[in-house]
């Protein structure tokens, strides 16, 4: 009997391809906006969260001035190397301390010049920001004290400057300061702001404020706080010693600022979670969208399928006969038209990954939830129907308009 | 002459027993047949005639199981047909009517072979078995050659002929037939006439059929004329014009 069924099925889907491809083509559709939007989605919370545990979420940034960004005020004093070198000795909740200062600066190889950040900092620079080495080491603590004409590159660096050889030994120039490159770091790729994480040079501080800058001034002192340790508690003991070191008086504010990063990506995942909840949002409409189309072709074809339940109950189909093949056909269409959604959108959101650059998270209950809806919209309504036709007598259905 | 009369033969095919039909309920009610009764032996060939609305084809669908009366008995094979349930009607249906509609009732966009098939697939039919059967009524209606085409590319005589095909294809015992020449010319209705005689007469299927046109009823061996709901009279056939 189920034999029966499906070979009718197969036979009345292909019959009426028009009808076949419509219906599979609603819950095409849905299926694959909903698995698209919401694994891009995922992938760029993922990509957020990965970017975050990357740069550490017990790191703080103390930086001169009241507030980061363009309110910036630059007529608070600059920090000296004594004011990294004091936390490091005075908070034992620090596991590192790096001390930098910055200037963009051309960066000289050969013929080849490209315009960079040129970063001054310690050892522990490479600690704080999480930073792994490609190639070579990075600089020492005697290089660092001497200042030392020492450098480590990023890859973008590397790229523009060395094409496709291998920078150890070379000497680069950056203004006045001849250095060689001891290490290549490992690639990072955009930052959560949008920034290139490669394009970077490090020298040691020593040698960037004598032979670049010219003072010896330090703008930002990154840290990190030890693993159990809260960074609320660090973050107070920062600026109370800070305060005192900076001499301000009670009744002044701090004329520099303490940047929790637990804080930026609070604010930064809250974000990328609200968009997928957005972008969810929009797919499932789509995927309601997709229902109706189903709905209504199904409906629009009733009264013609119901002329031949008609024809098929005059000719001596039992009415479980021909709600077998109904079922059938609703089911191998929408599994069918679910199961090419899926692939479809797995496809898509593969590329569209990697064009966008984030990971691919596929979200499971998500495909299942899809899958499940648009299947049970096309069973519903290709079978409810047929159920109602296959229950009246043959001349009541043959007479249907 | 063969003997028709009702309490000769203790076996009819069928039998009606003061059938009624009411359409509708109350204000709206509507009687279509007002006790109807007769009874056909096996092998009988039957015209069915009356003006419109006189009650014809609701008969028809009765006497095919595809209506039932509001009253009154309908036993085919001395089975009381009204007590039978809607799948054992829809079996006996299966196994032993065939039902030609003045509308076709064919299968849209399936080809004259898979219509012809039909009947058999839910009889259960090996497909070697069905193929040759469903090509075989085919070409006994004429229709050799035009197997695969659907019923939109055939004529409507082609397409009576197919519905006709479909209806004779399982061999059953009865074959009801509702105006099955009404929308053709009389040319093509004589060749269905020649076609419904050539069954009755060697393969002893019993027919009947509604007709409006004398010419028509006269190929038919006993005639019941309808008017307003009942029987006006019923007759057998004086001469066999055709033997
Ligand atoms: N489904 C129906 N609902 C209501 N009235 C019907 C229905 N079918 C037939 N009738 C009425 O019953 C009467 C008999 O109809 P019918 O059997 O089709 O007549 P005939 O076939 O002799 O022309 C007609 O008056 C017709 O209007
Ligand atoms: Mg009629």
């Amino acid at each position: 009997m189920l034999g029966v069924a499906l070979r009718l099925a197969l036979r009345e889907m292909r019959r009426n391809i028009m009808r076949s491809v419509l219906t599979m083509l609603g819950i095409i559709i849905g299926v694959a906006a909903v698995i698209v939007l919401v694994t891009l989605g995922s992938g760029a919370t993922r990509q957020v969260t990965q970017q975050i545990a990357n740069l550490g979420s017990n790191l703080l940034m103390v930086s001169v001035g009241k507030r980061m960004g363009p309110g910036q005020s630059s007529t608070a004093p600059a920090f000296k190397l004594a004011d990294a070198e004091a936390l490091a000795r005075e908070v034992p909740a620090l596991a590192a301390v790096a001390p930098q200062a910055s200037f963009a600066s051309t960066a000289i190889f050969a013929n080849e010049n490209w315009g960079t950040t040129v970063t001054g900092s310690t050892e522990q620079y490479f600690t704080v920001n999480n930073r792994q080495l490609a190639e070579g080491r990075i600089f020492t603590g005697s290089e660092a004290r001497s200042g030392a004409a020492v450098c480590v590159i990023g890859e973008t660096v590397r790229v523009k400057l060395f094409a496709g050889q291998s920078p150890l030994g070379a000497k680069m120039r950056l203004r006045k300061l001849s250095c060689e490159i001891v290490g290549l770091l490992k690639p990072k790729g955009q930052s959560t702001m949008g920034s290139d994480q490669d394009d970077i040079v490090i020298v040691p501080l020593r040698t960037f404020q004598r032979r670049i800058a010219g003072n010896d001034d330090v703008s930002l002192i990154q840290v990190s706080a030890k693993d159990d340790i809260s960074t609320d508690a660090v973050k107070q003991e920062l600026q109370r010693l800070l305060r005192i070191r900076r001499h301000s008086s009670a009744d002044e504010d701090d004329n520099f600022n303490v940047m929790d990063m637990k804080e930026i990506a609070a604010m930064l995942s809250g974000t990328t979670q609200m968009m997928t909840g957005l972008l969810g949002a929009v797919a499932a409409v789509s995927l309601l969208v997709g229902g109706i189309g189903i709905m209504n072709i199904m409906l629009v074809s009733v009264t013609e399928r119901t002329r031949e339940i008609g024809i098929r109950l005059a000719i001596g189909a039992l009415e479980n006969e021909i709600l077998l093949q109904f079922l059938v056909e609703a089911v191998v269409l929408s599994s069918s038209g679910g199961l090419i959604g899926i692939v479809l959108a797995l496809v898509s959101s593969s590329i569209l990954a990697a064009v966008l650059q984030v990971p691919l998270v596929f979200n499971l209950p998500v495909i299942a939830i899809a899958f499940m809806f648009s299947a049970t919209v096309g069973i519903v309504f290709g079978y409810v129907p047929a159920r109602k036709a296959a229950r009246m007598d043959p001349i009541e259905a043959l007479r249907h308009e | 002459m063969i003997a028709t009369s009702a309490n000769e033969n203790p076996q009819p095919l069928l039998e009606l027993q003061q059938v009624t039909k009411v359409y509708g309920t109350g204000e709206a009610a509507m009687p279509a047949l007002r006790g109807v009764s007769f009874r056909i032996e096996p092998g009988e060939f039957v015209a069915v005639m009356g003006p419109s609305g006189s009650g014809k084809s609701t008969c028809m669908n009765i006497l095919g199981c595809m209506d039932q009366p509001t009253a009154g008995r309908y036993c085919f094979q001395n089975v009381d047909v009204g007590l039978l349930s809607r799948n054992q009607r829809t079996l006996l249906r299966r196994h032993y009517l065939g039902f030609i509609f003045q509308g076709f009732n064919l299968l849209n966009r399936t080809s004259a072979l898979e219509n012809v098939e039909l009947p058999l697939i839910y009889r259960g039919i090996d497909s070697d078995v069905r193929r040759a059967a469903a090509y075989q009524a085919l070409d006994t209606v004429g229709l050799k050659g035009w197997e695969h085409h659907t019923p939109g590319e055939l004529s409507g005589g082609q397409q009576q002929r197919v519905a006709i095909a479909r209806a004779i294809v399982t061999q059953p015992l009865l074959l009801l037939a509702d105006e099955p020449t009404g929308n053709l010319d009389s040319k093509r209705s004589e060749e269905i006439m020649e076609l419904l005689t050539t069954f009755n007469r060697d393969r002893g299927i019993t027919i009947v059929m509604v007709t409006h046109e004398a010419d028509m009823a006269a190929y038919a061996k006993r005639t019941v004329h309808f008017r307003d709901g009942l029987i006006e009279s019923d007759q057998n056939q004086p001469g066999d014009s055709l033997c």
